[in-house]
This record gives structure tokens, C-alpha cells and sequence, in this order.
């Protein structure tokens, strides 16, 4: 099993002698830990009590005489504004959809890159660069090279295809205005599969296979191997891919302000909370709809954490 | 990670290099190379189409049907490079050096002492720390951003790429907590006690015992944080506008068309891309366990 965690408890346990050296033992363990975490509490903790305080005032940099005490004024406003919702139902969407493709995608072709055939390490290597390139140049390269309707690639291949067969009027789909949604589902499922790849191979790769021979040499058939002893074990990984997958594409932002600048109904909350923030300097509500994010995000990694402990007992067997 | 075949003679793991199982049909077993290898072609022609408009003229790069045979030139370079609008992308790329370098620098000093203290000589309730620094990169960034702002601007330090340095350096210190652990975690506890018990100083353990094993752990960390500092786009676009500018923010220059500039576009995209392209391969084997935090190796 190669997930990292392991039990090391024993350890950690204090040897058994008077209370006081125990004590300076304690600290002596706890010095080199305290200054990076007193520097994560002070830089992450600290801005989102003030996010908590400025979500109940009213506070708009364009009108600052008018700065005050607001309630749940901007609560209320966040809940029924129909961008909010909307922008909420998008994230919901965008992440859903990249997460599950990419995690399917990722399993069939690591499955691919785990068998041995010639020149394995070249498309191992070859799947990996698009997770390498800088997610504004890959939105960029997107939306310029490949969708646009003119001269994008997309549509210069169909041109050229259709022209092998001697037609002169192919379809040139504008790609981006008719389906802004899944343009940009399909530049993140391209950037986000090589990462699924490589911890599923992972995975795959740490099959004990040993027992899976002695199954086979018992008479199991490929599907049972797979049903009783791949899956479990890649379970795991899946979940951890999920999780991890999740965490980070829940929070794009690049692709959606390149390739459609939050248009046509594709604004997802991270975008749609700069935007609130930076062009309207609403900073009350911002924050309102800052605090809902992160009750949600609460909410889901209690969720996720419950999962990653589990791979933490699995380990400590 | 493990996925390099042939590697050493761990038992209970696949060393996929020696007999593969059994005498499968050779013909599907061939398919399915082909299959992975047409699969493979996709995810990358994105990237060589990129390549190759890069190398076109302005007018070549932007047909339909596309001019695969062109001559090549490196006009678009030239133009990213601000050959005829005068606009230079260096002091951009500088500052991304500079936030990258300086926040992995500062994060390698956090988290290295950090990670020794949860994993070697660990603290008590040492995973609830470790959760603590996960649940950190679970809340959305974009929640603190405001606060941080209003900050940056209080103190006169919006558009400064030291203070986008030390945002850069609290974004990554806790994935560079959970990397160095499991990094740290895999030092035999023998071997340090075999050290101690040779009469080994604490300084003298460090540099002889831990470092050398450790040593490529640190450097797959420090490469993966540097990565992170590169891309980032939010908090430079928010906090930094013309001094300060990183190299992701001058991209964003490139969001609406200009006439023909794709072979331009591709450049910039291309040369911004470089550095993490490098250092995405240098560190490729331990990218995944860099990636998914030291739980998957």
C-alpha cells in the first residue's frame, strides 16, 4: 500500500520521566513547528474572520460616506440575487462534470499506460504536458488556436476534411458562443486527466500482484480479479483524485476569465465574487457571498476529510 | 512514485518489467498500444499545434484550413517580445521569477522544520496539525482575498511583488507540510537511531543521515511550490497592476483578439509555459505524490 500516512504514534509518545523535562521536551517538539504554523493561522485564518465582519456591514467603495452596520442585508441580497444563484449552479456543474470526465478518462488511459508496449514512457510523458502548461496560456491556447470559429484548429480541420470529400461549404461552428459551458469543461477535462492519470497509475501500479497471480492460478476470472481485487484497491485513489480534483477546480478561475470573461451564463462563484469585489467594489456583499462559499466548502470537506482519514486508518494497520 | 518498470526488487509490488502474465492474444495486447499511443497524440497535439502557429507568420498562423507546411519563422517571438509594439513581457517574467523563487524559498524555511516536527520527532496530536494545514487549501481563496486587499492597500503595499511573495509563500507552505512529511516519513527510524547510538550529533544527523535521503523529496517540493507561484493568476491580478505585473497577468492582455496576433498568442503562451514545462519534468516522478500532498507515491 504506498498511501504516505503512516501510524508513527509509537513514536511520539513521551518516555516516562519527571513531569518538568517532559514538559521542555514537549516545547522543544513543538518549536520548529510553531512558525510555520503561526504564519498559515495569521495569513489564512485571519482574513476570513475579517471577510465574517465585513459580510454584515455595508460597505461599497464607491459610496464610502455610506459605510456601516448592515445585518444581514447582504445576506439576503447574496440569496436572491439571480446572478449568485446562477454562478452557484455553474461551479456546482463545472465542477461536477471536469472532475467525473477527467477521473473516467484518467482510469481508462492509465489502465492503457499500465500495460507494457513500445514507447510506454513517451506517452506517459506526452500525456503529462498538458498539465504543465500555465492554466491563462492553456485558456489562451483554447480559445484563440482551437475554438475560434475562423481560424481555429477546430474548424480548420473540419474544413479540410470536408474538402477531401469535396465539399465546399462546411459547418464552422462558433464554438465558444454556442456551448460557453462545455468549451470550458473541455480545456479543464484536457489539463485535468493527465493529474487523474498519474494517481491512478500510481495506484495501479501498487496492486500487490502476487495475490492477484495466486487468484488467477485459483481459476478467477478477469472480471472477478477486477471486481474483488482491482476495484477495492483503486477505490481509494479514485477518491483521493476526487477529493484533490475537486479541491482545485472548484476554484478556477483562469479559464473562465479567458475564454469567456464570465459571459454567457458561465460566471462560476469565484469569478462572479471577483467581480462583485474588483468592478463593482461591493465589498459587503462580497464578502456575504465569500462567507456562503466557505460554509459550503465546509460543509463538503467535512465530507472529504472523513474520506482522507480513512486512508490515514487504512495506512496505520 | 512507482511507475517506472523494472525498477529494484520489491516483492509485493509490480515490477511489470520481468513476465508479463500469462501469453495474452497478441494482437488485442497490440490494439490497445496503438490505442494508448492515439490517445497519447491527442492530449498532446493541443500543444504541438501551439508549437508550430508559434513558428508561423502572423498571416500563415491564422487560415482555414490550417497551413500545416509553412515556412517557419520567429517573427511571433519577436513580436511578444515587443519588436514593434515596444511593450516588453521581461520585467513580468522577472517578477514571476522573483514571487516564485522567493515565496519557494521562504516556504522551504517554514515547512521544512515543520514537517521534521510532525513526522521524525513528531508532537502529540500531529495529524490533527496535519489536518489543520489540508482544511487551509480546502476553503476557497478567493473568500480572502478582499481582507487581503484592504491590507495590502492600508499599508501602501498594493502592487509590490514582495508582499504577492509572502501571499505566494502562505498559499503553498501547507501543501509543502504534507509533501516534506511524507517525505520525511519514509526515513527508516533505524537509521536515526543507528545514528544516535554512533554517538551522532543532532547537526550531524541532519546533514549525514536525513539530508541525503531527503534530498530529492525537497527538491520535487520546492519545484512543485515554484509551479503553484507561476500560474497563479487571482491573487496577482487583484493585488498587482503595472510595476508588480507577474507573467500570468500580462497573458491576460492576450483575452481579446487583435487582429492577427495568434502566432503571438502561441509565443507568449509557449515561453510563459517554459519554465513550468521544465520544472514539471524535472520533477516528474515525485509529481504525483507532490500533487496529491504525499498521499499517493
Amino acid at each position: 500500500m504506498s498511501v504516505a500516512v503512516e501510524n508513527r504514534k509509537d513514536t511520539a509518545e513521551p518516555q516516562p520521566k519527571s513531569r518538568n523535562k517532559e514538559k521542555s521536551s514537549d516545547w522543544s517538539r513543538r518549536a520548529p513547528l510553531l512558525p510555520a504554523l503561526i504564519f498559515t493561522i495569521v495569513l489564512t485564518q485571519l482574513p476570513f474572520i475579517a471577510t465574517l465582519v465585513i459580510s454584515f456591514m455595508n460597505w461599497n467603495a464607491y459610496y464610502p460616506d455610506e459605510r456601516g452596520f448592515a445585518g444581514l442585508d447582504n445576506f439576503r441580497r447574496v440569496f436572491t440575487d439571480e446572478n449568485m444563484r446562477q454562478s452557484v449552479i455553474t461551479t456546482i456543474v463545472l465542477t461536477a462534470t471536469v472532475v467525473i470526465v477527467s477521473l473516467v478518462l484518467g482510469m481508462m488511459i492509465a489502465l492503457l499506460l499500465d500495460r507494457k508496449f513500445r514507447g510506454r514512457g513517451v506517452v506517459r510523458t506526452m500525456m503529462i504536458a498538458p498539465f504543465l502548461v500555465v492554466p491563462v496560456a492553456a485558456a489562451l491556447l483554447w480559445k484563440h488556436a482551437l475554438y475560434n470559429p475562423e481560424y481555429g484548429l477546430f474548424n480548420g480541420l473540419i474544413t479540410a476534411i470536408w474538402k477531401l470529400f469535396g465539399s465546399d461549404n462546411p459547418p464552422q461552428p462558433d464554438w465558444i458562443s454556442e456551448a460557453p459551458l462545455v468549451s470550458i469543461e473541455v480545456s479543464l477535462i484536457w489539463q485535468w486527466t493527465p493529474f487523474m492519470m498519474l494517481i491512478l497509475l500510481a495506484g495501479l501500479q501498487s496492486r500487490p500482484l502476487d495475490v492477484v497471480e495466486a487468484a488467477e492460478i485459483d481459476g478467477a476470472s478477469k472480471w472477478q480479479i477486477f471486481r474483488y481485487m482491482t476495484f477495492p484497491h483503486m477505490r481509494q485513489y479514485l477518491e483521493l483524485g476526487a477529493l484533490l480534483g475537486s479541491i482545485y477546480v472548484v476554484q478556477t478561475f483562469d479559464a473562465v476569465f479567458v475564454i469567456t470573461s464570465g459571459g454567457l451564463g458561465t460566471a462560476n462563484l469565484p469569478f462572479t465574487i471577483y467581480q462583485t469585489f474588483y468592478s463593482e467594489q461591493d465589498y459587503g456583499r462580497a464578502s456575504a457571498a465569500g462567507v456562503v462559499v466557505v460554509l459550503g466548502t465546509i460543509l463538503i470537506a467535512t465530507f472529504a476529510l472523513r474520506t482522507v482519514s480513512t486512508l490515514f486508518k487504512e495506512e496505520g494497520r | 512514485m512507482t511507475s517506472t518498470p523494472d525498477v529494484g526488487p520489491v516483492p509485493a509490488t509490480r515490477t511489470s518489467g520481468g513476465k508479463e502474465r500469462k501469453t495474452r492474444k497478441p494482437r488485442a495486447g497490440a490494439m490497445l498500444g496503438v490505442l494508448a499511443w492515439l490517445v497519447g497524440l491527442v492530449f498532446i497535439t493541443p500543444i504541438l499545434w501551439m508549437v508550430l502557429t508559434s513558428l508561423h507568420s502572423e498571416s500563415d498562423a491564422a487560415t482555414n484550413p490550417p497551413s500545416v507546411a509553412a515556412p517557419l519563422t520567429l517573427e511571433g517571438y519577436k513580436e511578444f517580445f515587443g519588436a514593434s509594439s515596444g511593450a516588453s513581457p521581461w520585467p513580468s517574467l522577472a517578477n514571476s521569477m522573483t514571487a516564485s523563487l522567493v515565496s519557494t524559498a521562504l516556504v522551504l524555511i517554514l515547512a521544512l522544520p515543520a514537517a521534521y516536527a510532525l513526522s521524525i520527532r513528531p508532537v502529540r496530536k500531529w495529524t490533527d496539525v496535519m489536518f489543520f494545514f489540508l482544511s487551509t487549501k480546502m476553503l476557497p481563496v478567493v473568500a480572502g482575498l478582499l481582507p487581503l486587499y484592504l491590507f495590502a492597500q492600508q499599508v501602501g503595499l498594493l502592487d509590490n511583488i514582495w508582499l504577492l511573495s509572502i501571499f505566494y509563500t502562505a498559499m503553498n507552505v501547507p501543501i509543502a507540510v504534507w509533501m516534506l512529511r511524507s517525505f520525511l516519513a519514509e526515513v527508516p527510524v533505524e537509521m536515526l537511531e543507528a545514528a544516535s547510538m554512533d554517538g551522532a550529533g543532532f547537526i550531524r544527523t541532519l546533514k549525514d543521515v536525513l539530508a541525503p535521503v531527503v534530498m530529492p523529496g525537497i527538491a520535487a517540493t520546492a519545484l512543485i511550490c515554484f509551479i503553484f507561484s507561476w500560474n497563479e493568476l487571482l491573487f496577482a491580478r487583484v493585488l498587482t497592476a503595472t510595476v508588480a505585473q507577474t507573467a500570468p497577468v500580462f497573458l491576460t492582455g492576450f483575452v481579446t483578439s487583435q487582429g492577427l496576433f495568434l502566432a503571438k498568442v502561441c509565443a507568449a503562451s509557449l515561453v510563459v509555459s517554459l519554465p513550468v514545462l521544465i520544472a514539471g519534468f524535472a520533477a516528474q516522478d515525485k509529481l504525483v505524490q507532490g500533487l496529491s500532498m504525499g498521499a499517493v507515491k
